[in-house]
């Protein structure tokens, strides 16, 4: 891809001053999506997905803070923005999908009133233009009798639904970028499908980029064109969804992928990952893998942590696997 | 092989009407919500009946009936040949109840935060005056943690740990049976794998029978041995697993299978399930899954649809064949 991408980060560092020191749940993330692309970001609770998520958009909670790197969105950098100008652009520019659709919307107004709301502060147009235009966003995700239904308040949409309007939210002011935070991990499997189609869709008719923050591998898979994965807040492997999923090269990803039960499998034991991820304060030295992976070697405990750049870009690992892990590993 | 559980007929209704005055007020009716809905099934010994199903399937509701935290409006549950709801004999309910014990699906909400390892863990043994001198520091090595844990507190444990602390306690009475409600959902990946297969073993060692519930179609798929669908409280389709997953009969499993998710599907362009569940307190007539059914003829709107016997598959539906 030539043109330029509609976000980049670079080097991006997240820090929370606590008591017993600094905490880096984000340590140096890069990466870029360009329009009309779906980055999968994926990790277990607490690899930072989330927080990479708000700090892009804005979002973090203090004492939460972008201590370096740069956010940049169409080439415009954003991370040092506040207060007035970077509201401006949340919402404008930049549109965010929660998980929970219940907690996201107001619930004392109409789905209408909080269309047109967003419409009116974003975009230069009359009230009865952007009634007009939140109907046609509640009509593009699939909302049926959209005109009689702007006037329902969110307890009376199901959860699907409400997920919709959500999305129809974040759509509404025609964004650049779209960062759906777990959008689908409160829904049901077909309703969940119903959900991921949408944003496959939107994403290509519209040209919009999105980053979609999940912990399923299955969702990724399905939408994502490239996938990031996370682990103890630094990027362990970043490429095509097709190539990290089955030649995965970061020994925790092709882990995770062999823990996940597959379909094709029997019912044959499941390889499993030893312990669990280490918490923020307890960083192991060296790669935070190191302590659980099997390929770990004195290096892995001694340099300081592998990152993408240093490694050759594809798996930030100093001993990537090459082999197709798929097979090797379910032999 | 015999049947260690026998659900017949069984049924819960729930009264979810708003309270008296406001009914009078506003002139509204009772509302009752039918959770479970004339669901029978059996549950051989030693092996694995998994109950999948969305929300509002009924499939927790089931669970609860058959450990006892929830009674039935209708029908029964037989457990090794006894239905405590009618059972008068305090001690053949006592020795059944022993043997059957639940592992619940968030293991931060399900262990006391003020009472030490060692007390949770040995509580379904001392509460009916057993010896638990010991107990929780061998439970506590043979679901890998170590016996030093049992001085602690849940706080000091992760996810995966604490529900294999659950999965200790329901060990602790030696039960025969244990319902696990979405045992993993709470957990991640690679920490699931580690709890499934703790459990696959666990099961080989003492021989247990697990009434698994779950919505997640691939943890199903690696652990069942029979599986039962559930849609809106009623049994739909209920096959051994290979049946089930090579050849679904019924059109609300297959909707439900091509709507998961699959780490093989790249990129894959499916056209997404239509609707979504209905109402449960005015479900649909006839089969409760007609008006989402891309087969539905008008029978399926008129009549419901019996449990009939195909092969080794057992289905509700009018068109299945």
């Amino acid at each position: 891809m030539t043109e330029s991408p509609v976000l980049s980060v670079r080097d991006l560092v997240v820090e929370i001053p606590t008591r017993h020191g600094i905490l880096r749940p984000v340590d140096g993330v890069s990466y870029d999506i360009h329009a009309g692309e779906i980055l999968g970001v994926v990790g277990e609770s607490g690899a930072g997905k989330s927080m990479t998520g708000n700090a892009v958009i804005g979002l973090l909670d203090p004492p939460a803070r972008i201590a370096s790197g740069a956010v940049l969105l169409s080439g415009q950098p954003i991370h040092a923005l506040n207060g007035e100008t970077l509201r401006r652009l949340r919402g404008k520019r930049m549109g965010m999908i929660f998980q929970d659709p219940l907690t996201s919307l107001n619930p004392l107004l109409t789905i209408g009133d909080q269309l047109a709301e967003t419409i009116l502060e974003h975009l230069d147009v009359a009230p009865s233009e952007a009634r007009r235009r939140a109907i046609a966003a509640l009509e593009e995700v699939g909302i049926p009798a959209a005109a009689q239904r702007i006037g329902s308040y969110p307890h009376e949409f199901s959860g699907g639904m409400r997920q919709r309007v959500v999305i129809a939210l974040a759509l509404c002011a025609e964004p650049d970028l779209i960062i759906a935070d777990e959008p689908t991990t409160a829904l049901d499997v077909s309703v969940q499908a119903q959900i991921i189609a949408l944003l496959k869709r939107l994403c290509r008719d519209r040209g919009v980029a999105v980053m979609l923050v999940t912990h399923d591998m299955g969702v990724i898979a399905e939408a994502a064109d490239r996938v990031a994965v996370m682990y103890a807040g630094r990027l362990a492997e970043l490429g095509p969804v097709r190539e990290v999923i089955t030649q995965a090269r970061h020994p925790y990803t092709a882990g995770l992928m062999a823990s996940t039960p597959l379909a094709s499998q029997g019912r044959m034991r499941l390889r499993q990952i030893p312990g669990a991820m280490p918490g923020l304060d307890a960083l192991p030295a060296g790669c935070a893998f190191s302590p659980r992976c099997e390929y770990a070697q004195d290096r892995c405990r001694q340099d300081p942590g592998p990152t993408l750049s240093a490694c050759g870009g594809r798996a930030a690992c100093w001993f990537p696997l090459v082999t197709d892990t798929k097979q090797e590993v379910r032999a | 092989m015999s049947a260690i559980i026998k659900v017949d007929r069984l049924t819960r209704i729930f009264d979810v009407s708003k309270p008296w005055l406001n009914r009078v007020i506003e002139r509204l009716p009772r509302a009752l919500l039918t959770a479970v809905s004339e669901v029978s099934f059996e549950v051989e010994e030693n092996s694995v009946y998994a109950l999948v199903g969305e929300s509002g399937s009924g499939k927790s509701t089931i669970g609860k009936i058959i450990v006892g935290l929830v009674s039935p409006s209708g029908g029964k549950v037989e457990i090794e040949g006894v239905d405590l709801a009618s059972e008068k004999d305090p001690g053949r309910i006592d020795s059944v109840r022993a043997d059957i014990q639940m592992i619940f699906q968030d293991p931060y909400a399900s262990l006391n935060p003020r009472w030490r390892v060692r007390n949770i863990i040995a509580e379904p043994v001392a509460a009916r005056g057993g010896n638990t001198e010991g107990l929780a520091e061998r439970l506590l090595e043979q679901v890998g943690l170590s016996a030093a844990d049992a001085g602690k507190y849940p706080h000091e444990f992760s996810g995966g740990q604490r529900q294999r602390i659950c999965i200790a306690r329901a060990l602790s009475s030696e039960p025969k049976i244990i319902v696990c409600d979405e045992p993993t959902s709470a957990l991640d990946v690679s920490v699931q794998s580690q709890v499934l297969n703790l459990m696959s073993d666990l099961r080989e060692e003492f021989g247990l029978t697990y009434l698994f519930i779950s919505h997640d179609l691939t943890v199903v798929r690696h652990m069942a041995d029979k599986v039962g669908v559930l849609y809106l409280g009623r049994l739909v389709e209920e096959a051994p697993r290979d049946a089930l997953f090579g050849d679904p009969k019924h059109p609300y499993t297959r909707m439900l299978f091509d709507a998961a998710p699959r780490m093989d599907a790249f990129g894959r362009d499916i056209e997404p399930p239509r609707g979504e569940i209905p109402d449960a307190i005015n479900p649909p007539s006839g089969c409760a899954f007609h008006p989402r059914c891309p087969l539905a003829v008008a029978r399926c709107s008129r009549e419901r649809p019996e449990m009939r016997q195909l092969g080794q598959t057992r289905v509700a539906c009018h068109l299945a064949e």
